[in-house]
């Protein structure tokens, strides 16, 4: 029996009771990995909780306001220069982290400035201009990233005893629920339903009082924090950084995530992060092979599933919310 | 004449060579149903896209209640009041029809960012309230939850009312409400538009091919012509102008 009584109910996040103790259940065990799983899982675990705010960051804005941006990469390097100049004067790690979601997402809101008169591909062309010029900054002014030898970033210290890749794990999990919980809280609220009013018809969302240049910038701001908070924790899981990490190739692969992840969908976003970061690991010697199989991937989701792995995970849903009918 | 709702004066708009409205005078009082007719291209459309901020005329004024909405963007036209419906649908294709409606409360909510990002939904219950209205009003419940893209036409033509009844408007444009429509769903569409000036107070401003039923639904017309107005008066006379027989019958 599925009664709904209360509109309040039906905005809860997740409805039902059998759903919330699996997700739940999920969840918990995600967080006690360290206790159960091989410990090469927790760099990797890591380096996809650290992605998937980044994904997000940008299905927010190709996926949910229909903003193209192919200057990821520059919003990364942004946080990332931030957070590691921070942390190098001193600064406690959640400050820099706040500070540097801030300043990605302040440049962010500028860099959102040409998309109020740019459309599609001119919009993309603007950004990647943006991308590759933020690149060329920082491989160019040592001032920035500390020259020849780069930027080294101390080390976060472990508290409560545990071992530090442990510790950073966890640190790591809980930043990503955090982020996660508040871009599906943000997506179904007016905010959300706003963005995807632009995308849809940015003509009815103006005819309906949505002011689009208050929403697109914010599109930009939103998604530039949570790409800043990915360069970010890049820059203290590497404990380095380096102009070449944040060239063109970085922005594409948040493309990769987001298409094959499915646009316009949060998990779609996390699922999209672990299928960039876990199947390449897979390849061992084949790394050469990895550009092909992305490409493979996201001509596969575009001729049989548009909505990516999120719209085969709502499939499965449904499938099993019929069963044992079809 | 007394200042109405909506005081349109000397309104005049060009594309390069083509004049889409030349000065054009228009006034609509409280309360009323004015019907715009004329043939293709005769300025309509433009007309209401100056009105509610979409093209810059090149002269004349609009003031609403005497404020000139001159300049405004879109949004801040709709913020003062005035709703519209679009002549070729544009709704938000992938949302549910009860998403569509709650943008048409999007300018009553109190917008805080930190309550979108911790789920305080206080805000999303009430105005759900206010959607649920118009959805028994235009008997939309059997497609609240289904996505637009697959309602049927007359479904969207009532969503897209809907939707500007749910801004809570002073004055409603209707761009051709009822064209398309099966002859029904044409009574059924005249029906709610009568019924929503007295339940909801709004002043209606119809751009109509169909002269049956502006003719039934206005007190008052007022035909175009290239961007002129050519006559306006009652219904009854107003058909009877040798213009508008030959706009609409023909020379013979
Ligand atoms: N954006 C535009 N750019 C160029 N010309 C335009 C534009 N919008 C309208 N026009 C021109 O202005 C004139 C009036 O068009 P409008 O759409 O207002 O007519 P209409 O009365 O609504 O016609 P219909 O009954 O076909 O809807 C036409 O000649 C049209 O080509
Ligand atoms: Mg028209």
């Amino acid at each position: 029996m599925d009664l709904v009584e209360t509109y309040r109910e039906e905005l809860r996040f997740v409805r039902k009771p059998i759903p919330r103790a699996l997700l739940l259940l999920l969840l918990l065990a995600l967080l006690l990995l360290p206790w159960w799983g091989p410990r090469a899982w927790l760099s990797r675990g890591s380096l996809v909780w650290l992605f998937a705010i980044g994904v997000i960051g940008q299905n927010l804005l190709i996926g949910y306001a229909g903003l193209v941006s192919f200057g990821q990469a520059g919003f990364l390097a942004v946080g990332a220069y931030t957070f590691g100049h921070l942390r190098i004067a001193g600064v406690p790690f959640p400050l820099a982290l706040a500070a540097a979601g801030g300043a990605a997402g302040l440049v962010g809101w500028l860099v959102g400035f040409p998309s109020l008169r740019l459309k599609g591909p001119y919009l993309a062309i603007a950004t990647l201009g943006f991308g590759t010029a933020t690149y060329q900054i920082f491989a160019n002014v040592e001032k920035l990233s500390g020259g020849r030898q780069g930027l080294g970033i101390p080390a976060l210290e472990p508290l409560f005893g545990l071992s530090r890749d442990v510790y950073v794990y966890l640190v790591y999990y809980l930043i990503f629920l955090l982020f996660t919980g508040a871009a599906y809280n943000l997506v179904s609220s007016y905010v959300g339903r706003s963005l995807v009013a632009v995308r849809d018809s940015d003509i009815a969302a103006e005819a309906m009082g949505v002011n689009l240049t208050r929403t697109k910038l914010l599109a930009f701001g939103i998604s530039s924090f949570y790409t800043g908070v990915h360069g970010a924790l890049m820059a203290q899981y590497l404990g380095h950084l380096e102009p070449q990490s944040f060239n063109i190739a970085e922005s594409l692969n948040f493309f990769v995530a987001v298409i094959v992840g499915g646009l316009a969908s949060v998990e779609g976003s996390v699922m999209g992060a672990a299928f960039t970061v876990l199947v390449p690991a897979l390849f061992g010697d084949f790394r050469w092979a990895v550009p092909v199989l992305f490409g493979a991937a996201i001509l596969g989701v575009l001729i049989f599933e548009p909505l990516g792995l999120s719209g085969i995970w709502l499939k499965a849903r449904l499938y099993f919310r019929m069963w044992p009918f079809r | 004449m007394g200042a109405g709702l909506l005081e349109v004066q000397h309104l005049a708009l060009r594309f390069g060579g083509i004049t889409a409205l030349a000065g054009v005078d228009l006034s609509i009082a409280e309360g009323e149903t004015l019907a715009v007719i004329g043939p293709n291209g005769s300025g309509k459309t433009s007309l209401m896209n100056c009105i509610t901020g979409l093209y810059r005329p090149t002269a004349g004024s609009i003031r609403l209640r005497g404020e000139s909405l001159l300049g405004l963007s879109p949004d801040a036209v709709t913020a003062r009041g005035v709703a519209r419906t679009f002549q070729n649908l544009r709704l938000f294709q992938h949302m549910t029809v009860l998403d569509n409606l709650l943008l048409g409360r999007h300018l009553h909510f109190r917008r805080r960012l930190v309550d979108a990002f911790v789920r305080r939904r206080g805000e999303e219950i009430r105005h759900r309230e206010r959607c649920e209205e118009i959805i028994e009003f235009l008997d939309l419940e059997p497609w609240r939850d289904q996505r637009v893209v697959g309602c049927a036409y007359g479904v969207q033509k009532r969503v897209e009312l809907g939707r500007a009844l749910c801004t809570e408007p002073k004055l409603l444009l209707l761009d051709e409400p009822v064209s398309g429509l099966t002859a029904e769903e044409k009574e059924e569409v005249s029906y709610w538009i009568h019924e929503a000036r007295g339940r909801f107070g709004v002043t209606v401003l119809l751009v109509e091919h169909d002269l049956r039923v502006a003719a039934r639904l206005a007190s008052r017309m007022v035909v175009m012509d290239r961007g002129e107005k050519l006559t306006e008066g009652p219904p009854a006379e107003v058909q009877k102008h040798p213009g508008v027989v030959r706009a609409y019958l023909g020379d013979q």
